[in-house]
């Protein structure tokens, strides 16, 4: 017998779960969701209106304020999104230790392909 | 930890009955539609990856650039495109449907089979659209 067992199932809830912070990242999930509904139809309208289009007049495209602009605000948005998606995933399926690894490495990377596609875009709107 | 409640050890240890857990389950649109909004999401992540490696060879130069369309533009790659197209179409639109329920409507059975049915038919939809756009202006595969 575990002394433990005598805690109330509400104090043993109390701190964890949505009762901590779930609400935020329930919201960030969302408000990550409605930004990219916009971004992304521009995004895939774009690429088609460019199906045919050569390296030269994809970059001239590329590089307007206007349009790195929205791509740096897509690569947010997307890669917030993904980590907040992720990590409910993993949370939901990996039970053994690693979880904690797991949901961290993914944070990791997602906010490490951001940089790395900024960066890229910086790369070439600033390129004289 | 301290969260598991420990059961008594007997010897004798009798299997507590479980509710039916989901392979039990035939599979309905409502629960195909749910994990499938997961499963492209996953997807989509693989597909945010490309993304990053694209934009990226588009800025080391035309060399890079190039090779990277030519993997896209080949057979293999020209289907995962597909693929990530239909995934994104479910997703945007499942997650649309998800945004609408945020906000406490479509929750009668009827209305939930109705935008179910409608997120099936516009992915569809959308994802022959985009592509035959697509063909149409580059001037086809």
């Amino acid at each position: 017998m575990n002394r433990q067992s005598f805690r109330s199932p509400l104090a043993r809830a109390i701190g964890l779960g949505s009762a901590k912070s779930g609400e935020r990242h329930w919201l960030a999930e969302r408000v990550t969701a409605v930004a990219l509904v916009p971004l992304m139809l521009w995004f895939v309208a774009s690429i088609i209106a460019h199906a045919g289009s050569d390296y030269t007049a994809f970059i001239a495209w590329l590089r307007t304020p206007l349009v790195a602009g929205g791509m740096i605000l897509l690569l947010i948005a997307l890669f917030h999104h993904t980590a907040l998606g992720l990590q409910v995933v993993i949370e939901d399926y990996v039970h053994s230790g690693a979880r904690f690894a797991a949901v961290i490495a993914i944070q990791l990377c997602c906010y490490g392909l951001a940089v790395v596609g900024i960066i890229a875009i910086l790369r070439i709107a600033l390129r004289s | 930890m301290d969260i598991e409640t420990t059961a008594p050890a007997t010897k004798a240890h009798r299997p507590r009955p479980l509710s039916p857990n989901i392979q039990i389950y035939r599979p309905q649109l409502t629960s195909v539609l749910s994990i499938a909004n997961r499963i492209t999401g996953v997807i989509l992540s693989i597909g945010a990856v490309g993304l990053v490696i694209w934009l990226s060879a588009a800025a080391a130069g035309p060399e890079p650039y190039a090779t990277v369309q030519q993997v896209i533009g080949s057979w293999v790659g020209l289907v995962i495109l597909f693929g990530f197209t239909f995934a994104f179409f479910l997703h945007l639109c499942g997650g649309i449907r998800h945004l609408v329920w945020d906000t406490v409507h479509g929750f009668e059975l009827r209305s939930i089979y109705i935008s179910g049915w409608s997120v099936v038919a516009a992915s569809v939809v959308l994802t022959f659209a985009a592509w035959a756009a697509g063909l149409s202006i580059g001037g086809g595969l």
